[in-house]
This record gives structure tokens, C-alpha cells and sequence, in this order.
């Protein structure tokens, strides 16, 4: 066992709780699910790999001297990955620095508050790497097992790109704290994340509409424009993609660059990391005066005032609403696909309507979990003098209402295309939203509203139900718009899901 | 082993019942609540104390219908809570030791929630939500969110919910819980305050001082059952130490195996 105070020592200790933080996050603090757990990851391990094979085997053969287009597509898939690796790296880093847990111990400790920090941003860093790499696995995998070892110094790559986004992070926090202060950092790094972990795939749906009218983002990517405007196959631009591409000295280069960088970012900022832990720490006690506020009290229905208090906390919340932004974020490319096509006549609604239906059903399955289980007061709410079931419905419409206010402008200028597309498209969403609701409703459980990030951990069916269900209502409204009766197919599935989902609820 | 309660003298039974509990019972893993009997009197401050663990919580929630017993009945002023839960949380508070506050929202806007939720007409709701704020020293922040609230003040704003719908019955879990000496006061003093009014209280407390100087009733509860009640003379009484703490007497009850639960009023 090392030293206490030593940096193996703190390591360790950051490794235990980095572990055991892991595993409750996997079994939802349940540990007799481990075995559980173990057979579900081989499974979905297994199922990335057949997933991958579909994506990426046709590119195994691809060599190291490769043509501009191959290095295009290789860098922008790595740059499209880096993007949400940086956003993911953006939110451990703001959680380090809000989240009391032991803060107040380690500060208050003879420890060297600069090693402290030094070994937590490692622990950052060693975590993002870790998702990089596990992500990235099947596909490397894959590309290993049909074109050769060559491929698997694409981990180094990936390693290197969790290592280039944790100090980037670092940097970008870093410089909030001291452009804006501790109050507003968190919630303006909140946002950052979510819209760098965006911004870069909704850029490339943006061009890929604006050049050919689709919405693939690789249409984009292998556009004439970005191949005559790329740089020359031997700038050091591409060296990332010539060593995914098993050029051996890329690699190395790449690998000694972004751990590098992160090295320098560890010692420049573990210092001042402390300060602004304090200065974080600070922040819970500052006074928010409402600035608009009714001096009088209004005469409403019970059912009003739960519906007006869901709305108000979710409007005065900008965290949860950084939160939800991804999903709303995703919807503006097919915004603006709608508005392409509109002002062309195409009637490519087609395409527009299932991703306007699956967003729907995640922003419910969020707007849902907050309503439902993440109720701050629910001994007051359930002590009140109104029927459980009228509480259940006063929630319930309060999501929809947020979810009608979110579409609503979308099935409006669809409907100036054609009504039936938007008569289907309402439906769909809709009924996706429902379905979103009905599953976080039979998998309701008590949990405080700031635990939003970590709803999926506590039900892992809720979350694949959710997803699959909003799916099956996206492939049903697809169907549906284009006229056909195979419509129906997925939409039993959807049913389906939903009835399995009651017969397995805790709450059946 | 201590002896029976002493029966009830004729001006205590003529008084209206606020609540009645019969035969109530819980079961988690094991008994939480085992066949309680309690009766707690209209205008009357009654402190329910225990070990850990006695049940107490359990208890409380059940009568608040936040929990449903596995037997029993229980009659809030007179209504029968579990045929008709609606009406009796009507004229009930729920007050628990963890403020059921929102924190986005003002002191002003979370009074507002919760007049809306008992359905209190919006003029009478909005005079008593004033006066509460003020009675409570919380005028200054009465428009902050409470997100920057302290512990005391948090409670004070969940201490106001629970009383702006004027409910004939409080129900209290450990209060005055990580509570400033200030705070705790201020709390006591409209909890004395409601009970003066004609107003029934009970509460769980872990501070015996509290329910030596408060309550016009001491319950003692241990293992689920009621094992002692009456005032604090009844009690000395009964384990046959007249001369000591409330502290003594309590010890000296928990410590003896649990036998003959006190009889019904």
C-alpha cells in the first residue's frame, strides 16, 4: 500500500470511488444486479459489434496512402466524435467542480490541494478516455478483424482524442470561471456542452440540405466544395486519420501530442482548480430576488396550479433546460429540411416526420421523468386534498402542453405543405409522447429534480422502452405519411412495447 | 414493568377526538406499526417519542395518507381517512423534519402552490400567506427563491405551507430538526400559538425537553406499539419516579420489554 499523501495514494483512492461510482451507475445501486449487468454489457457488446460490421467493414481494405475523400470521411467522423467527447469531458468538469460530496474534507485536509486536483483531473481524463475507447471498440474490432492489426492503433487515436477533449474542457471551464464568475459558469458550461456535443452534427446536416437537399451529414463531408478546399494529403492536418489508417508514425505523433497536451493542461490549471472549487462552492448561497413576481395571489384549480408550477420550475431551471436543448437542438436541421423543402415544393416531408416523431418521444420521456418522478416536494403533493389520479393528469398535461408548445410551429408550417402530413405528423407525435409518458409513469420512482442526469440508471428498461417505443412511432408515422398500410407494422410493435412494459411495471 | 396508563378523567373524554387511530399496523420487512391504538384530542399539543425505529415516522405518515396501512382505521375529526382521504387531508398539514420546498420558486409563489392545492379561495389565502410571512420574520425574502435559503429558513417556508390553509390538524416529524436556537423558537412559538387557537397538534420528536415543555400529552412509543401516554406527571406515575427528567422516565420505559400496550381512550 503507498504513502499516504502521495500521488499513488490519492490515485487509488480516486480509482475506488471512480469504480464503485461506476458500478452503482450500471446496477442502480443494486449490487445483486451485477450478474445482471455482466450478461446485458456481453450482449449489448455483441450486438455494437453486428452493429459496427453493417457500418464499417466495406472500409476495411481502405489503405494508408489514402485519397483525399478517404481522409475527409475518416477525420470528420473522428472530429464529429471528438465534438461529443468534448461535451461529455465539458459536464465531468463542471460536476468537479459543483458537486460538494468531499470537497469540504479535501480542502480542509494538510493535502496539497494542487496534487489533490492534479490526480482528479487524471480521473477526468482517465474517464473519458475510458468511454472513448469502450465506444470505439467495435468498430476498430471489426476493422481489426477484416483488414488486419493495422487498425487497432485507432485506440491509441481515440485514447488520445479523450485525452485532447479532457484538457480542452479543462481550458474552456477554466476560462468561463474567469470571464463570467462561478454563479453563471455552471450553467453557461452546461450549455456549451450541449451545443458543441450538437453543434458540429447539426453543421453538417445544415451544408449536407443547403448542398444536396439531403440530410446525411456525410453528403456534407464528400461534397466537391470541402474536397477541392481540403488541405494536401501530407499536411499534419490529417495525421489522426493516417494513423487510424495504420500509418505508424501518425500514431505515435498523434498519441505523444494529446497526452502532451493533457499533461500541460494538468499542471497549469490543478492549481487554480481549488480557488474555483471554492468559489463554486459559494454559489448555493447566492440570493436570487424574482424579478417578476404576482403580488397577488391568482384563483386557479388544483389541476392549474400543478400544471403553472411544472412550467415555472422548468422555466426558472437553465440547467435542466441545457439539458433538454440537445434534444431540441436535433430538431432544427429537419426545421430547416422543412423549410427547404417547403419553399421548393419537394414534399421530402417524408423524411422530416420521423425525426420530428422520435424527438418527440425522448423530449416526453425527459419533460416526463422531471414531472413525474423528479417531484422536489411529493410528501406536500401527496398530502394535499386532491386525488392521486387527478395529480397523475394534472402532470401528465403538463408535459404534453410543453410538448404541443415545442411542435406545434413545426406541424404549422406542415401543414401549409399538406395537411395530411401534418395531421399524421401531430398524431405521431403525440402518441409518441404518450407512449414516453405511459413508461416513465408504470417505471415512476422518488428522485429530486437535480438527478435528471442519471434517470436512465434507475430503470435500464424504461430507458430501452423509451427509446425502441418512440422508434416504432417515428418508422409508423414515416409509413403513414407516405400512404402505405405497412404503417401498421411498427406501430404494433409500438403496442406492443407498451404492454410489455405494464406487465413488467413494479407499479402493475 | 411499569404500570397501566391511568384511565382517562371525564373532562379529557368529553373533549372532541381530532384524531382516533384503532388497531393500526405496518409491515416492511418486519412490524414497523403493530396494532397502535392512539387518541389525540381537538386543541390539544401531543408529542409522540421513541427510539429509533419505534415507528413513529411510520406512524405520522400513515395519518397524513401518505402511507397505506396494512390494518386499522383512522378518523381525522371524526372523517374516516382511509374511506375518504380527500376530506380529511383537507383539513390536515403534513410537516416533515426535510423542508418540502421548491427551490426555483419565492416564499410567496410556493404559498400561492399550496393555497391552490387545499383549494383556499385566492383573497383569505393571499391575507393569511401575508401574515404568516411576517409572523415568521420571512418578509425581507418573501419574493428570493429559496434556493439560497438556509436550513431554518426552509423550514420556516414549509412551517408557513403547512399552515396557510389553516388546518384543524398539524402533523409534525422532528421539526425543529439542525434547527438555530432562533429558529427553533420561532416555530415553537406558532406551534403554541395554533394550539391556543383551538388548533390540535401532534409531532414526533427526538428532543425530550421539547415535549416536557410543549405537550399537553406524552405517547411513548417503542417496537411499533404504544407502551405509555398521559401527561408528564402520568408518567413519572407510571414508572414510579415522580421526581425525574421526562429523560429518566422516558430510559426507564424504553428499557422494559414491551407487554400490555396503553388501552384506547
Amino acid at each position: 500500500m503507498s504513502r499516504p499523501d502521495t500521488l499513488a495514494w490519492l490515485a487509488g483512492h480516486e480509482l475506488r470511488l471512480g469504480w464503485r461510482d461506476w458500478v452503482a451507475l450500471m446496477t442502480a445501486g443494486h449490487r445483486n444486479r451485477a450478474r445482471t449487468v455482466a450478461i446485458a454489457l456481453i450482449v449489448f457488446a455483441a450486438f455494437m459489434h453486428v452493429f459496427a460490421y453493417w457500418i464499417v467493414a466495406g472500409y476495411a481494405d481502405a489503405n494508408v496512402a489514402s485519397d483525399t475523400a478517404m481522409l475527409v470521411g475518416v477525420t470528420g467522423t473522428l472530429m464529429l466524435s471528438w465534438s461529443l467527447l468534448l461535451s461529455q469531458a465539458m459536464e465531468s468538469v463542471t460536476r468537479a467542480f459543483y458537486t460538494r460530496s468531499d470537497l469540504d474534507l479535501i480542502l480542509t485536509s494538510p493535502v496539497s490541494v494542487r496534487k489533490v486536483f492534479a490526480v482528479r483531473m487524471s480521473r477526468i481524463a482517465g474517464a473519458s478516455v475510458m468511454v472513448a475507447v469502450l465506444l470505439a471498440a467495435p468498430f476498430i474490432n471489426v476493422l481489426a478483424m477484416r483488414g488486419g492489426s493495422r487498425w487497432l492503433g485507432a485506440f491509441g487515436v481515440v485514447a488520445a482524442m479523450g485525452a485532447v477533449a479532457t484538457a480542452a474542457a479543462l481550458a474552456l471551464t477554466i476560462a468561463l470561471f474567469r470571464l463570467v464568475g462561478a454563479k453563471r459558469t455552471r450553467l453557461i458550461a452546461q450549455i456549451v456542452a450541449a451545443v458543441i456535443g450538437a453543434a458540429f452534427v447539426i453543421g453538417l446536416q445544415i451544408a449536407a440540405i443547403f448542398s444536396s437537399g439531403s440530410i446525411s451529414r456525410f453528403a456534407a463531408l464528400q461534397s466537391d466544395w470541402m474536397l477541392a478546399h481540403a488541405p494536401d494529403t501530407g499536411s499534419a492536418f490529417w495525421w489522426p486519420a493516417h494513423a487510424v489508417l495504420g500509418d505508424p508514425r501518425a500514431l505515435v505523433a498523434v498519441v505523444a501530442l494529446g497526452f502532451a497536451v493533457l499533461g500541460i493542461a494538468i499542471a497549469v490549471f490543478s492549481g487554480r482548480f481549488g480557488d474555483h472549487a471554492l468559489a463554486a462552492a459559494g454559489v448555493s448561497n447566492t440570493v436570487v430576488r424574482q424579478r417578476r413576481w404576482s403580488r397577488f395571489f391568482r384563483r386557479r384549480s388544483a389541476s392549474r396550479v400543478l400544471r403553472q408550477k411544472e412550467w415555472t420550475l422548468l422555466g426558472r431551471d437553465p440547467w435542466l433546460i441545457s439539458q433538454t436543448l440537445m434534444q431540441i437542438l436535433y430538431l432544427l436541421p429537419p426545421a430547416l429540411l422543412l423549410w427547404v423543402t417547403f419553399r421548393n415544393g419537394a414534399g421530402s416531408y417524408v423524411v422530416l416526420i420521423p425525426v420530428v416523431v422520435m424527438a418527440a418521444g425522448q423530449l416526453a420521456g425527459g419533460l416526463a421523468w422531471l414531472s413525474i418522478s423528479g417531484e422536489d416536494a411529493p410528501d406536500l403533493v401527496a398530502s394535499a386534498p386532491i386525488a392521486a389520479g387527478r395529480i397523475l393528469q394534472a402532470k401528465i398535461e403538463a408535459v404534453i402542453g410543453m410538448i404541443a408548445l415545442v411542435f406545434a410551429p413545426i406541424v404549422a408550417v406542415l401543414a401549409f405543405d399538406s395537411l395530411f402530413a401534418a395531421l399524421v405528423a401531430a398524431l405521431g407525435i403525440l402518441t409518441a409522447a404518450a407512449s414516453a409518458t405511459l413508461i416513465q409513469i408504470c417505471f415512476r420512482t422518488q428522485a429530486k429534480r437535480s438527478q435528471f442526469r442519471r434517470r436512465q440508471t434507475s430503470s435500464r428498461i424504461a430507458t430501452f422502452a423509451e427509446a425502441f417505443s418512440s422508434i416504432a412511432w417515428a418508422a409508423t408515422s414515416a409509413l403513414a405519411a407516405a400512404g402505405t398500410w405497412i404503417a401498421l407494422g411498427p406501430a404494433l410493435i409500438a403496442i406492443g412495447i407498451l404492454a410489455g412494459v405494464r406487465m413488467i411495471s413494479p407499479r402493475a | 414493568m411499569h404500570a397501566p396508563a391511568p384511565a382517562l378523567d371525564l373532562s379529557q373524554a368529553k373533549r372532541p377526538i381530532a384524531l382516533a387511530v384503532r388497531g393500526l399496523a405496518k409491515r416492511f420487512d418486519r412490524p414497523a406499526v403493530d396494532a397502535l391504538d392512539l387518541t389525540v384530542y381537538g386543541g390539544e399539543f401531543y408529542a409522540l417519542v421513541g427510539p429509533n425505529g419505534a415507528g413513529k415516522t411510520t406512524t405520522l405518515r400513515m395519518v397524513a395518507g401518505l402511507l397505506r396501512p396494512d390494518a386499522g382505521s383512522i378518523a381525522i375529526d371524526g372523517i374516516d381517512a382511509l374511506a375518504d382521504p380527500v376530506a380529511a387531508k383537507q383539513i390536515t398539514a403534513w410537516l416533515s423534519d426535510e423542508p418540502m420546498i421548491y427551490d426555483k420558486l419565492t416564499p410567496f409563489e410556493y404559498l400561492e402552490f399550496v393555497a391552490g392545492l387545499w383549494r383556499i379561495e385566492a383573497q383569505p389565502a393571499e391575507a393569511r400567506a401575508r401574515e404568516l410571512i411576517d409572523w415568521l420574520g420571512l418578509e425581507p425574502h418573501a419574493h428570493e427563491r429559496c434556493e439560497g435559503f438556509s436550513r431554518g429558513m426552509r423550514q420556516k417556508v414549509a412551517l408557513a405551507g403547512a399552515l396557510v390553509h389553516d388546518p384543524k390538524l398539524i402533523i409534525l416529524d422532528e421539526p425543529l430538526t439542525g434547527l438555530d436556537a432562533g429558529s427553533a423558537r420561532v416555530v415553537k412559538n406558532v406551534l403554541r400559538q395554533r394550539v391556543a387557537a383551538g388548533g390540535t397538534v401532534i409531532m414526533t420528536t427526538h428532543i425530550l425537553e421539547v415535549a416536557e415543555r410543549m405537550a399537553d400529552r406524552i405517547g411513548v412509543i417503542a417496537s411499533g406499539r404504544l407502551i405509555a401516554e398521559g401527561t408528564l406527571e402520568e408518567l413519572h406515575r407510571q414508572t414510579g419516579k415522580t421526581a425525574a427528567s421526562l429523560e429518566d422516565t422516558f430510559l426507564t420505559l424504553i428499557a422494559e420489554p414491551v407487554a400490555q400496550p396503553v388501552a384506547a381512550a
